[in-house]
């Protein structure tokens, strides 16, 4: 079973781009929370740390079984995942306002984590199942993915999460249109979408509709939201070219930035290390896609491609929505920036995405 | 290599291409974003980048808060009670001082600063907001005010803000309704039922301003402010104005509360004055008493145990929470229970001679040497205990409970001041299962007078006596009578009608007649209550603290220590034929009940509806109606 060229074909290229990012991550930690419990090293940090390790050892988990096994594996695994998202309703923690938390031999986790890659699975095997040969997907032939993706999204809304439901609705679009829908009805959902929209505004939560509001008019909430992005703006922007330097920044140091080792992280780096800073940050994030994307191209099936393409999108759209909401540019959802700011669930998840990539990657030669 | 057969491997050529073709589109989409991205960033870093590092290390955009208005209270008449003035508050910015210590020791000189209460606080802010100014000092005097000013070019981080403070205008007047403010506790801010509170806010605590907090409290604004480093302000960003609690009007009359509140001064003792056609409150006193401008600024230690312990307990509202034997206010249940129960014939007379024998035991009358041969109207215009003794004694304890309870005793009457004691009422039951014992006949002689475990409040008293006259309504009491601002009122209050006496009218005309003549006939008990011009009806009571002990002093005739002395009630309702004040005065170890109690209810009456009052002429009119 165990093929030399397994070995051979190990992407060391992605799993050095990932160590990088997981040492800036952790690096960014250190100076965004040292100093809130007193001296030493902050206890976020050795927490992350093993996070990062755990993730590392799920990578490696990921890699060592034939990635088509997912496909069988794929809707048992999504209806696990439904089934865990309808029990943090019932028995999850509540921490401000939200179910979120599942608690299993104390250790918490998100079943949204869980959720996405499920969904993203489901996807890909009903795409490779369905429509070889088609150049592009008509609505009626979309009936099946649409109640996949609707099903936990739903449940994740109910939490509530917004920012997570969203990004999954997002990912999942990514994948469809990746598929090929047809103009006419992509035209129809668009307008399907619009009509809708009153209807959703209409369930969301009081403090959702204040973000979005405050996003579209910053002076509504002066002292709310709308201070968080302007104390991130100010933070990014006096970094400058160079940045402040390491442990420097005073908008960190002094706490004007909220949520500064989770959702805000990014501004952390951003006034630390500047322009500079930022952006080999997101070289290495574009790395890793344009790496991933190839993955995708060199798959030898439409599984493999169609996997690849989710966890790409995942990747992209967290990092997207997470370093517009710093930078000004979208409101705050919440979403966290992927494999940087702290945060378990969110690491080991990824971590377990980039591992089923890296699978891809290893067997691109299998069937030849 | 063999092909591992798997359903959906491999690609056919035409879906590879449109793959290939897509994969590329979105290798274009995912530059384009990163494009945007990082065009953001050069935006706000370089080319902005200097604004935006002045901005950072120069100024500083601080959340600064504007405190609401809390709502005024006015009495039913309109007079202002309660307003906001302004005062002088000092701060410390925890963020612009390296050693809090020489700082504290020099405002402590200038300014009385408590160090140890200001050193906690700034070590809690520091840590999580260190630009939130900590407040040391409240309410600086003037000449303090100029010290500190004066100082002010070496008190680096120091601050003096104006905020609205709480004005008692009256005083001490009217206390126990109103209630006093105090720093919200850590465990009220953790609790969730204070929205939108602060360390360091102040919410009422006792009387109206704690129940009616949500509505008094009003909404905070806030203003983001650009700052210099020394914390002067630059520049107002963005406000959010803070939105002023609702008023209240009490129902309590200005004048009557004075009044009542001087036939107190200088005793401890509770009044209470209803209108017993609703049950608002017109008046309620409760001695000592207390200034709640003194809780603003905080109080010491000292002052604060003094207040909390002790016999005078000057928080406690005695009209609601003070539990007090009744006395021979008692004889009205024992009366209305006899005649509705068939055991009183008006006419029979009974002879009391001064003592009433059960057993062993002998039960005295007030009246030492006895009253002869009385009847149900003398009995209780002279308050003959003897006669009844012998009533109680055939009614039996529970049926007296039944009647009590009738009449609104033993129960809390929801007066929404909070901190309400519903007083006792024993039944045999009660007294087997709270001792263990069971009833014994000696109690049930001492109930019929009001004492043994017999406890009630002086609300519940003025109720009662209210609820004889005006046709047998029991009133849920209220003080506050509308909530609004701004001329919109949000809530007006109606009366509230709880219960109804189930008594046969003819037997509560008995017992209003007997009251009448308490006050108004030769040899009642009432007669220093009466009024030139207005029928008042009342009962007098004397409620023995301690039988045993005073038993004791008296009967040697030491002087009985003052804590161990009786009890003196007076409850009445004027005018009689169109009740519009129903009085419970208690004064706590002073004497007889007729001699102490009455005349300060006397003096109300006389005031709210005597001679001359803005009352009397609609009392007359209605007295017209009748009499015409």
């Amino acid at each position: 079973m165990f093929d030399r060229r397994l070995v051979q074909n190990f992407d060391w290229l992605l799993l050095l781009l990932l160590a990088i990012l997981a040492s800036m991550s952790l690096i960014n930690l250190y100076s965004a929370t040292h100093g809130l419990d007193g001296a030493g090293i902050p206890r976020v940090f050795t927490r992350q740390l093993y996070w990062f390790l755990i993730g590392f050892g799920v990578l490696l988990v990921m890699t060592l079984f034939d990635y088509h096994r997912l496909e069988q594996l794929a809707y048992p695994a999504y209806l696990l995942a439904l089934g865990l998202l309808a029990l943090v309703l019932v028995v999850g923690a509540v921490t401000s306002g939200s179910q979120r938390w599942l608690s299993v031999a104390g250790v918490n986790f998100q079943p949204s984590e869980l959720a996405k890659f499920a969904v993203i699975v489901a996807l890909a095997k009903f795409f490779a199942e369905h429509g070889e040969h088609r150049e592009a997907y008509r609505l009626r032939d979309l009936w099946q993915p649409f109640l996949i993706i609707a099903l936990p999204c739903a449940l994740i809304l109910e939490e509530p999460d917004l920012g997570t439901s969203l990004l999954l609705v997002i990912v999942s679009f990514s994948m469809v249109l990746f598929a090929g829908v047809r103009w006419q009805s992509l035209a129809l959902l668009t307008s399907g979408f619009l009509a809708a929209a009153p209807f959703v505004w209409s369930t969301l939560e009081a403090y959702q509709k204040k973000r979005i509001l405050t996003f579209l008019r910053p002076d509504m909430d002066p002292l709310g939201a709308g201070y968080h992005i302007n104390q991130s703006k100010i933070a990014i922007g006096s970094g400058q070219l160079w940045g402040k330097g390491y442990l420097d920044g005073t908008q960190t140091r002094l706490h004007f930035l909220p949520e500064q080792h989770t959702d805000f992280a990014f501004s952390v780096l951003a006034e630390e290390w500047g322009f500079v800073g930022s952006v080999f940050l997101l070289a290495i994030y574009l790395l890793i896609i344009v790496w991933g994307i190839n993955i995708a191209r060199n798959s030898r099936d439409r599984f493999g491609t169609f996997l690849a393409v989710g966890i790409v999108a995942v990747v992209f759209w967290e990092l997207i929505i997470n370093v517009c909401m710093a930078t000004g540019l979208l409101p705050v959802v919440g979403i966290p920036l992927v494999l940087f700011s702290y945060g378990g669930s969110s690491v080991v998840s990824t971590m377990a995405g980039m591992g089923i990539l890296m699978n891809i990657s290893m067997r691109r030669f299998m069937f030849q | 290599m063999q092909r591992i057969p798997l359903r959906s491997s491999g690609f056919d050529p035409i879906t590879s291409e449109l793959i290939q073709v897509r994969l590329r589109r979105v290798l274009y989409v995912v530059l384009l974003a990163f494009a945007v991205l990082v065009l953001r960033l050069w935006l706000l870093q370089v080319v902005h980048g200097p604004e935006y590092r002045v901005k950072s290390e120069n100024n500083r955009i601080h959340l600064r808060d504007i405190p609401p208005f809390r709502g005024m209270i006015f009495d039913r008449g309109g007079h202002l009670l309660v307003d906001n003035r302004p005062a002088y508050n000092l701060y410390v910015i925890p963020e612009e001082i390296r050693d809090p210590e020489p700082l504290l020791e020099r405002l402590d000189e200038l300014a009385d600063v408590d160090r140890e209460a200001a050193r906690s606080r700034l070590k809690k802010a520091g840590r999580g907001q260190p630009f939130r100014p900590v407040l040391v000092k409240r309410d600086l005097s003037r000449e303090t005010l100029a010290v500190v000013e004066s100082h002010r070019f070496n008190l680096p981080g120091v601050m003096i803000q104006v905020k609205p403070q709480r004005h008692y205008i009256r005083g001490d007047l009217a206390a126990h309704v109103i209630g006093y403010l105090g720093e919200i506790s850590e465990t009220q801010l953790k609790s969730g039922r204070y929205p939108d509170t602060r360390p360091g806010d102040l919410i009422g605590k006792s009387g109206v301003e704690a129940q009616w907090q949500p509505y008094l409290h009003g909404a905070r604004g806030g203003e983001q402010v650009e700052v210099d480093a020394a914390g002067r302000r630059l520049e107002v960003l963005s406000r959010k104005p803070p939105v002023s609690g609702f008023n209240l009007s009490l129902t309590l009359d200005n004048d009557l509360q004075a009044l009542a509140e001087k036939g107190l001064e200088g005793k401890r003792g509770a009044i209470v004055a209803m209108d017993p056609r609703n049950g608002e409150v017109l008046a309620l006193a409760s001695a000592p008493a207390f200034d709640p401008n003194t809780f603003i600024g905080g109080i010491d230690r000292e002052t604060w145990r003094a207040m909390v312990s002790g016999e005078k307990y000057p928080l406690q509202n005695r009209v609601i929470a003070g539990q007090y034997p009744p006395g021979s206010i008692f004889k009205i249940v024992v009366g209305l229970a006899g005649l509705e129960e068939g055991l009183v014939d008006p006419a029979e007379e009974t002879f009391c001679g001064g003592r009433y024998r059960l057993g062993s035991h002998t039960f005295r009358c007030w009246k030492r040497y006895g009253h002869g041969k009385v009847a149900f109207h003398r009995a209780l215009r002279e308050s003959c205990d003897v006669y009844f003794y012998k009533l109680g004694r055939r009614l039996g304890v529970d049926r007296i409970a039944r009647y009590a309870h009738m009449l609104g005793l033993g129960e809390r009457t929801g007066l929404n001041l909070g901190s309400e004691r519903p007083g006792l009422i024993p039944t045999s039951q009660w007294k087997l299962k709270r001792f263990g014992v069971p009833w014994q006949a000696g109690e049930t002689i001492s109930t019929s007078i009001g004492q043994s475990f017999v406890l009630v409040t002086p609300i519940q008293a003025a109720r009662m006596i209210g609820a004889v006259f005006n046709g047998g309504v029991l009133h849920q009491p209220k003080v506050v009578r509308w909530v609004g601002k701004g001329g919109r009122t949000e809530y007006r209050f109606e009366p509230t009608e709880l219960s109804r006496l189930d008594v046969a009218p003819e037997h509560l005309e008995r017992i209003r007649r007997a009251l009448i003549a308490v006050v108004h006939e030769p040899h009642g008990t009432g007669g220093r209550a009466r009024v030139e011009g207005v029928t008042v009806a009342g009962k007098t009571g004397t409620a023995q603290v301690v039988n045993l002990e005073t038993e004791k002093a008296s009967t040697k005739g030491e002087v009985v220590p003052e804590k161990y002395r009786d009890h003196a009630w007076f409850v009445a309702v004027a005018p009689a034929e169109d009740p519009r004040l129903a009085i419970a005065v208690l004064v706590e170890n002073s004497g007889h009940g007729g001699s102490v109690a009455a005349p300060i209810a006397g003096r109300m009456i006389q005031a709210f509806l005597g001679e001359g009052a803005p009352g009397a002429e609609a009392s007359r009119e209605a007295q017209g109606e009748r009499e015409g």
